[in-house]
């Protein structure tokens, strides 16, 4: 413990070069941060996905919409137990950067398909009976500020016009990993008025959804469903709300595995931009361990400067880059809408990271410490730098 | 007087791949308790690794290297490491101070291997500052003090465990002559006033008159005493 001072004095020798190593771990354990921030969120929305739901969409695209009568039809096939169906809405609010989702659902099922987004009775009579209402997130509410009664204003794409929608209620998601970022507005609304600008797409649905039994195999209902419209020129595809998902996360999907690999490339950038000064400031101090062994300090002593050195500026770069990471990740928080869930620095994320540079910390000063070590006292004494 | 150091049939032979270079072949050299030796010769001659195996940083091929009645070619590294902190004080051509260390820090270093206290350690720093003079200089760091500071400051370090034996390679190599001066009179204060046995290493004729012996070394070979007596 003798030592703390001489390591602490060692760190700061170079104060630039240590100052930017800090900077440079501190950047890469941010980006290792964020990236492990949106895997998780990713993770967690597909896990989040629920093994009773089949979704039924065109078998060419989702993009494709499909007719609002296969509803009757498909409430015949044995094992569904219930159904409802909604439409993206697109649209913008305020600007681009402003992203969340936002759903067009049938009011009366809509609910209890996903009884995971829990709302009061009077809330949803009130969504029911009132054409032009929402229902948003208790997250999309705190981060905009959306109370009961407000009217959001968005601009239409998919659906032409500036529409608005008064919050009837907000509702709370029931686990961690539920979506609360996402606006439910009403289906039925949405056609009325559709009906009287673009009559040609009324009566479209985006995609269903089936509720199954208990009992029901979900390989089989699935099956049955789409058997109903082959050969029609509408034929369906459904699948596990899992398979949905990952399906039309596809290309995020891509991107996600890259984020997933890069966050460990990051770790051996660290590995490299630290194990550069360790190495750097081994090399010039060649002599000073040499007459430090000389005098009588032992292996140990060393070992012990170097590595704590070392570990001091790892771990002042993890701190600095976990600080950063919550400003960072909060500014890509719009994104976590199309990962249906919301977008937190978790726990394990940041054990990971801590983790990630402590082992950083103690790698990068092997090389140095076997050089200290081999160096033959005699020989260290006259190198010269 | 005792032999302090006895120096017995020391051969030195440097390996490189498959080529042997011998640099000392056969030295023989007694070093009286209380002695101020002047070790001369030319460059590449192994003064230096003589010295070196003298502190019990380098070992002989062969040969034996006894210091007060210890064997200290035959111990361990992790021995000789705790015999050099008790025995051995170093004072090098480049000083060779801790440059993030102030002149108190760098003295203390030594110390920091023993078990004493932090006042007591204080204690010793100042009285060794003190002998070499530098007591107002405690808070500079190295690169604020001379050459000749730099070199006090460091025989300040060499003596402040109080040693038997202080090992000198070229200490006033890189001083100017009134600096070097002053380094050759403290020397010879630490070895009369202070009873310390010193091998100093040195180029220079001047520099090694202040000592009481004279030894050189000739292509690997000690001359006798009578040959430089002349
Ligand atoms: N580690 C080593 N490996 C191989 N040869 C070495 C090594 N160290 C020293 N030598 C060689 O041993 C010889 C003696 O070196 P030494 O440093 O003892 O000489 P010196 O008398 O101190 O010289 P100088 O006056 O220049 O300091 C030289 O020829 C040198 O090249
Ligand atoms: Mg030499």
């Amino acid at each position: 413990m003798k030592v703390l001072k001489l390591i602490i004095k060692n760190t700061f020798r170079h104060k630039l070069r240590t100052f930017l190593t800090i900077l440079g771990i501190g950047v890469a354990v941010m980006a290792f941060g964020l990236l492990r921030t949106v895997v998780t969120a990713f993770d967690s929305g597909v896990q989040s996905s629920s093994a009773d739901r089949l979704v039924t969409r065109d078998a060419v695209t989702f993009i494709n919409p499909l007719p609002l009568s296969y509803l009757n039809q498909m409430k015949q096939v044995p094992g569904v137990k219930q159904i409802t169906y909604m439409n993206w809405f697109g649209g913008t609010y305020i600007d681009q950067s402003h992203f969340f989702a936002r759903y067009a659902v049938d009011p009366n099922t809509f609910f209890s398909v996903y009884p995971e987004y829990e709302i009061g009775r009077k809330t949803l009579s009130e969504f029911e009976s009132q054409p032009n209402t929402c229902i948003v997130g208790s997250g999309l509410a705190q981060r905009y500020n959306f109370k009961v009664g407000d009217v959001i204003t968005i601009d239409g794409d998919i659906y032409p016009g500036t529409w608005e929608f008064q919050v009837a209620g907000i509702y709370k998601p029931e686990f961690k990993s539920t979506d609360a970022m996402s606006m439910f507005l009403n289906w039925n609304y949405l056609n009325e008025e559709v009906k009287q600008t673009f009559p040609a797409r009324a009566d479209e649905v985006g995609w269903y959804v089936e509720r199954i039994g208990a009992g029901a195999n979900p390989g089989e209902v699935s099956r049955n469903i789409d058997a109903l419209f082959a050969n029609s020129p509408a034929e369906t595809k459904t699948e596990s709300e899992r398979q949905f998902q990952q399906g039309f996360l596809a290309s995020a999907g891509a991107i996600i595995s890259a984020m997933d690999y890069m966050s460990f490339v990051i770790v051996g950038i660290i590995m490299l931009v630290l194990a550069n000064t360790m190495i750097m400031s081994a090399r010039e101090r060649t002599r000073e361990y040499a007459v430090l062994k000389a005098i009588g300090f032992s292996g140990r002593h060393l070992i012990g400067m170097i590595f704590g050195e070392s570990l001091l500026v790892s771990l002042l770069g993890g701190v600095l880059g976990i600080f950063l990471t919550y400003p960072v990740v909060n500014s890509f928080a719009s994104f976590a809408s199309f990962l249906g869930t919301q977008l937190s620095v978790q726990s394990i994320t940041l054990i990971t990271a801590s983790a990630a540079v402590v082992i950083v910390g103690i790698a990068a000063a092997v090389f140095p410490i076997q050089r200290a070590m081999n160096t033959r006292i005699a020989d260290g004494i006259r190198f010269v730098g | 007087m005792f032999d302090l150091i006895e120096i017995k049939d020391v051969e030195k032979v440097y390996r490189r791949d498959s080529i042997e270079a011998p640099v000392l072949s056969g030295i023989n050299l007694m070093v009286k308790d209380g002695e101020f030796l002047a070790l001369m010769g030319p460059s590449g001659s192994g003064k230096t690794t003589l010295l070196n195996m003298i502190a019990g940083i380098d070992k002989p091929t062969s040969g034996q290297i006894v210091v007060g009645g210890t064997d200290i070619s035959k111990m361990s590294e992790s021995a000789l490491a705790k015999w050099r902190s008790s025995n051995i004080g170093f004072i090098f051509q480049f000083y060779n101070l801790i440059p993030v260390l102030t002149a108190y820090e760098n003295v203390e270093l030594p110390l920091l291997l023993t078990k004493l206290s932090k006042s007591e350690r204080k204690q010793h720093v100042e009285s060794a500052l003190n002998i070499v003079g530098l007591s107002d200089r405690m808070k500079y760091y190295p690169k604020q003090l001379s050459g000749g500071q730099e070199q006090k400051v460091a025989i300040a370090r060499a003596i402040v465990t109080d040693p038997v034996i202080l090992i000198a390679d070229e200490p006033t190599g890189d001083l100017d002559k009134n600096s070097a001066e002053e380094i050759m009179t403290l020397m010879q204060r630490l070895n009369t006033e202070f009873k310390k046995t010193i091998v100093m290493v040195t180029h220079d004729a001047h520099t090694a008159s202040k000592a009481r012996v004279l030894r050189r070394l000739e292509k690997g070979d000690l001359l006798p005493a009578e040959a430089e007596a002349a």
